[in-house]
């Protein structure tokens, strides 16, 4: 009873899951007159399907193209990631590390103040980047908002990498550097190897907020480095009809969901222990 | 080079980045909300406590502010037990384990905003799914825009079929580092599942449960781009939530004074509140005798 039970929920919850991305994926192929008539779902019986929709955001009917915003899209959540995941792991090992002090305040507190970016939302933030933004010329380009996205990936970084390195015994860092390794090469050649799940884990993490980041493209971008969501959220505000529109919404979330099927098995493991911890 | 230098060459870069990145909106937001900056003038004038007063006795702000206190404990608590109970299938082992955990996390990956573009498109009255499917059944369909209770809903389905997925990885991350001998004693002793549950796997979750529950009341609280896609805060002002209420003030009418008092509010409010809560769960799940 029980087990069957188990098994309902399971394919409902499942099917919960597909339904707005079937949908989606549908619509994405519909023709005015199959949208318009009302809801349909299956393909070839309920309507005919075309690939007018993906020819309006692929810059081939003129409507819209949305290409170069996809690779905006990928070189700001690139690099944000790699500084956040390299700055923000350097700091989360000194803080599992070393004692920092000043005056009363200690490592917990630095590592608060990390995780206390993340309660301020960007809407909080989009008038002082702008003219921070603006007053260093780096509005509307890829190093501005790559160092505002930082600003909020890192805290993620720090928060996953400090429990983490927490979890290797510092037996092992201390046993190199007393073969005469300084403190960072004992990182480099013992702990780095060590920490790969703890790593792909945080960087998993920042490329799925960076790339999801609406706001400040929204806010902080105009036409030359305007990510894809801002771009089909841009869409979404004009007339823009459905079967357009779903086809842009699944072309800016195919990547990510390709990168789910490569990196599942980190998120699944061992790697993510220290977080939880 | 003493051990002085590579404790800061550690922390120094990615600390000294983020205060760099965040010090002047800080700052910039405190004097700001001093003065009296809107659409018709610009400048920083100082006008003293005047915002802040106006903060305090500012209804609507308060009201989208216990509007989201229900949003967020509402959905953190359905995730939680959803993903709590999607966990611990996977972990005790069903047919087909591997694809059920990779179709659940593909929510995950997806697009807030996108999605909200889907949602509404579901939810559209006349040519949606959601009414389609509901036609089909031969019900009444639902005015899911024009309505409040339905409103509020179609933004509660979009946030937990997206976030969901977060707490089912993190507490199967838990459930699997969780240590082996009291189960398996507890169980030779013959205790029956739900006992097991409730006595021994759920207490040693707790710990990973209140991290899992702090963040997403944390990430919950920011919710802006499904509601400015979904609902733009209607029917009236129905989903309004802070954040929305913050960009409209500053972003879109421009006052911008007035906003860095609200934003300066929001995260005072923001921290007291989740310090106590974290007080309280801690309180709560704390070790106590069987």
């Amino acid at each position: 009873m029980s087990k069957t039970l188990k098994y309902v929920f399971l394919s409902f919850w499942t099917l919960f899951v597909f339904v707005p991305l079937s949908w989606a994926l549908t619509t994405s192929f519909k023709t005015p007159d199959a949208v318009n008539q009302g809801a349909t779902f299956i393909p070839w019986v309920q309507f005919e399907p075309t690939v007018a929709g993906w020819q309006d955001i692929l810059g081939i009917s003129g409507y819209a193209n949305l290409i170069p915003n996809m690779v905006n899209s990928a070189i700001v959540t690139f690099f944000a990631s790699l500084i956040s995941v390299s700055l923000g792991g350097f700091a989360a090992y000194g803080l599992s590390r070393f004692r920092y002090g000043w005056k009363y305040y200690g490592n917990s507190d630095i590592i608060f103040f990390f995780i206390a970016q993340r309660i301020l939302p960007p809407v909080v933030l989009a008038i002082p980047f702008f003219l921070l933004l603006k007053g260093l010329n780096l509005l509307d380009t890829h190093l501005g908002l790559i160092l505002v996205l930082t600003s909020g990936l890192m805290p993620i970084v720090v928060w996953l990498m400090v429990d983490f390195f927490n979890q290797i015994p510092r037996e092992i860092d201390e046993m190199a550097m007393l073969e005469g390794c300084n403190p960072f090469q004992a990182f480099r050649r013992t702990i780095l190897p060590l920490s790969k799940p703890g790593i792909a884990i945080s960087a998993i993490f920042c490329v799925i907020f960076g790339w999801n980041d609406l706001f400040f493209s929204l806010v902080l971008t105009f036409t030359n480095v305007k990510t894809l969501p801002a771009a089909v959220v841009a869409l979404n505000g004009t007339v823009t009809p459905f079967w357009t529109l779903s086809a842009s919404a699944i072309f800016s979330i195919l990547p990510l969901i390709g990168f789910v099927f490569i990196v599942e098995r980190y998120l699944a493991k061992g790697g993510f222990s220290g977080a939880v911890r | 080079m003493g051990i002085t230098f590579y404790k800061r060459l550690f922390l120094l870069p990615g600390l000294l980045l983020l205060i760099a990145v965040i010090i002047f909106p800080l700052l910039f937001s405190i004097r700001v909300s001093m003065s009296s900056w809107n659409v018709s003038r610009s400048g920083l004038d100082f006008v003293g406590g005047s915002n802040w007063a106006r903060m305090f006795s500012d209804a609507d702000f308060w009201s989208s502010m216990l509007r989201l206190l229900n949003f967020a404990v509402l959905t953190t608590f359905v995730q939680y037990v959803l993903g709590f109970m999607l966990a611990l299938y996977i972990w005790q082992g069903v047919k087909g384990g591997r694809f059920f955990r990779l179709v659940w996390l593909v929510p995950l990956m997806t697009t807030p905003s996108i999605m909200a573009i889907v949602w509404r498109s579901i939810f559209r009255e006349d040519i949606g799914a959601a009414n389609g499917i509901l036609k089909m059944l031969g019900l009444s369909t639902i005015g899911w825009s024009t309505e409040v209770v339905p409103a509020i809903f179609t933004i509660y389905v979009a946030e937990i079929w997206q976030w969901t997925p977060f707490m089912f990885l993190f507490l199967l991350a838990g459930l699997l580092i969780l240590p082996k001998e009291p189960l398996l004693a507890a169980e030779i002793d013959g205790a029956s599942p739900s006992r097991i549950f409730w006595k021994i796997t759920f207490p040693l979750m707790a710990p990973i449960s209140i991290g899992a529950i702090l963040i997403r009341l944390i990430e919950s609280s920011k919710i802006f781009d499904s509601i400015f896609v979904l609902t733009s805060a209607g029917p009236g002002s129905a989903t309004e939530t802070p954040t929305y209420f913050l960009w409209k003030r500053s972003l879109a009418e421009f006052q911008i004074a007035y906003g860095a008092t609200l934003a300066l509010t929001y995260l005072i409010v923001m921290i007291i509140l989740l310090t106590i809560i974290a007080k309280v769960l801690t309180y709560l799940a704390r070790p106590r005798g069987w």
